[in-house]
């Protein structure tokens, strides 16, 4: 077993393993780069030898949660194989992953005002003007972190410290499709109509979540996003809509 | 008979909602294999009465069933047919008469099946033979509410939904066994549902993270079920609990972990539970007794008994032997 991979138990049908200390807040694209070349061994496993023991894996920042079958396996053996099959983690080198896995994947925003009613105050809050913060936002190479919260609800990380902006004290009910915001140092575009506190900058026009697309999803964790500011002219050209209500 | 089976035939009958109830949704074992897009498993809250409800209609374990919560719905048959309702000791009808739970009955075209409320337990599950003939989302017929996800249209039922099933005639001809016959379980082995539920629970996750002291509060103090309580999870009140860390990177949330966010309340998650999320966890219940937990209502008492993983495991193989060895009693 590499020294920094921990397997704990999370119930009794499920383990996780840790690739940082546990409960440390911080993230980073190495620990991640580890959580991704683990998932890609299991799953590779999940084909073949741990087709009948593993039902599920939860990828996230720095830990993968492993479900597995109680009736044909139980958490010694199944700690054992996992420990045999990440033993090499640590020695092979990081593009092995990037390279074969993960897409840079454009998303385009409008950016404004109109469908970002937050952009005022993150930039009143940084003392930036509106534009200098979506320059900010845009500027930077982002990671997919995890995919959770809502189906299609990615994390990207990390977000400028400047414009990273704390969540809403009160959540709003209803945040549009496609609202992209900020939270603490993560951003993200809400795949559908839902609750939600994070700060909204704008709008993207791409379906996050498609049950009938293939893939269903443009992005899967370890890909990195990049996002491109767009006009209103361009965003509705896209098939965006506007007029929605922030509640 | 199997799904294969059934998907051969395009089934436009079956069963159509006279009264929709509280809530009432289209449940098979659940989705696996979604983690990755963000969809949570689903599936029923009390497994056991599930897989009886399906085993009374001679179905295959995953067979697409209807969970009642709290009661109200009421069916029309449009075919004839075999159903089971096993659970929560919900008040049963077949055209007026009463009928009791965790046994078969023969229904004809024209019959109203109809639930009223619970008077102990929460949730129902109604079967009938051969499943409910519905299209999978992502693998499974589960819906799960807060995703959209499953079921007719990624809801709960709703008066008007037709819910399409084989008729007696084409179960007879596909599965040739005597279907005259009907199935029940033995009296003395039917579950009883009480208002107080032990749950045990595996230490796991951030324990380390909660002081001694703290795990011995947790551990042997009462807790009532609040009224927020759902399937996807159910908020307990009563000494609250304090952690040495406030929040983790969000992690994966396995079904039965038990969150304890920053009032110290402990919240046990179930089958609709986000996949991920950032509270600290002492340890996790074993899925026995969430099925038991998920009959509770808003006032019920549970407390938390530290169980190892072996004894989680030992427990769940040995109710797995139970079930299996038990043999349904043929009837009328």
């Amino acid at each position: 077993m590499s020294q920094n991979n921990h397997i704990h138990i999370a119930g009794e049908n499920a383990l996780i393993i840790y690739f940082s200390e546990q409960g440390d807040g911080q993230f980073s694209a190495n620990v991640s780069d580890k959580v991704q070349l683990a998932e890609q061994l299991i799953r590779k496993a999940m084909e073949q030898e741990l087709a009948q023991d593993i039902i599920d894996l939860v990828p996230s920042y720095a830990s993968l949660m492993v479900m597995f079958n109680m009736i044909t396996t139980d958490h010694h053996s199944l700690k054992n194989k996992l420990r045999k099959l990440l033993q090499h983690t640590e020695n092979i080198t990081k593009h092995i992953t990037t390279t074969h896995h993960a897409n840079l994947v454009e998303l385009p925003v409008f950016y404004s005002n109109e469908s970002g009613p937050d952009l005022s105050v993150i930039a009143q809050r940084a003392q930036l003007t509106v534009e200098q913060v979506i320059e900010l936002h845009h500027a930077q190479e982002y990671r997919v972190y995890a995919i959770g919260f809502a189906p299609g609800f990615a994390y990207l990380g990390e977000v400028d410290e400047r414009i990273a902006a704390p969540r809403l004290s009160t959540p709003r009910m209803k945040v549009p499709k496609g609202a992209v915001a900020i939270a603490d140092r993560q951003t993200a575009v809400y795949p559908i109509v839902s609750p939600g506190g994070w700060n909204i900058i704008g709008i993207c026009p791409v379906d996050m979540f498609d049950a009938k697309a293939n893939p269903i999803m443009p992005v899967k964790v370890g890909d990195r996003v990049k996002f491109k500011a767009i006009s209103k002219e361009e965003y509705i050209a896209l098939g965006g809509t506007l007029g929605v209500s922030y509640e | 008979m199997s799904n294969a089976t059934l998907s051969n035939t395009i089934l436009t009958e079956g069963f159509s909602v006279t009264k929709a109830g509280m809530l009432s949704l289209i449940q098979d074992a659940g989705r696996f294999g979604a983690f990755n897009i963000g969809l949570t498993n689903g599936g029923p809250v009390d497994l056991l009465a599930f897989q009886w409800a399906n085993r009374l209609c001679s179905n295959t374990l995953n067979a697409t069933v209807i969970e009642i919560s709290l009661g109200g719905l009421t069916l029309t048959a449009q075919v004839d047919t075999t159903l089971a309702v096993t659970g929560a000791n919900m008040p049963l009808t077949i055209n007026g008469e009463i009928k009791a739970l965790w046994r078969s009955y023969h229904v004809k075209a024209g019959d109203v099946i109809a639930l009223g409320f619970a008077m102990q337990g929460v949730r129902c599950y109604l079967a009938v033979a051969g499943g409910f003939c519905i299209t999978p989302s992502f693998g499974s017929t589960a819906t799960v509410c807060r995703e959209g996800v499953g079921g007719l249209h990624g809801g709960k039922l709703l008066v008007g939904d037709v819910l399409a099933c084989a008729s007696n005639i084409m179960n007879n001809k596909n599965i040739n066994s005597n279907k005259k016959q009907n199935l029940l379980l033995a009296d003395k082995l039917i579950p009883t549902y009480t208002d107080e539920v032990i749950l045990h629970t595996v230490p796991s996750y951030q324990q380390q993270h909660f002081s001694s002291h703290q795990q011995r509060l947790f551990f042997s103090n009462e807790y009532t079920v609040s009224k927020k309580f759902d399937r996807m999870g159910y908020r307990l009140e009563g000494q609250a609990i304090s952690c040495d860390i406030d929040g983790i990177l969000s992690e994966g949330i396995c079904l039965g972990a038990v969150q304890i966010p920053a009032d110290g309340q402990p919240i046990v998650l179930l089958n609709d539970r986000q996949t991920i999320g950032g509270y600290p966890k002492i340890g996790a219940v074993s899925s026995i007794d969430t099925a038991k937990l998920g009959q509770l209502n808003q006032g019920g008492k549970v407390r938390f008994e530290p169980i190892s993983m072996e004894q989680a495991h030992n427990l769940f193989h040995l109710n797995l032997s139970r079930f299996n060895r038990t043999k349904l009693v043929v009837c009328d």
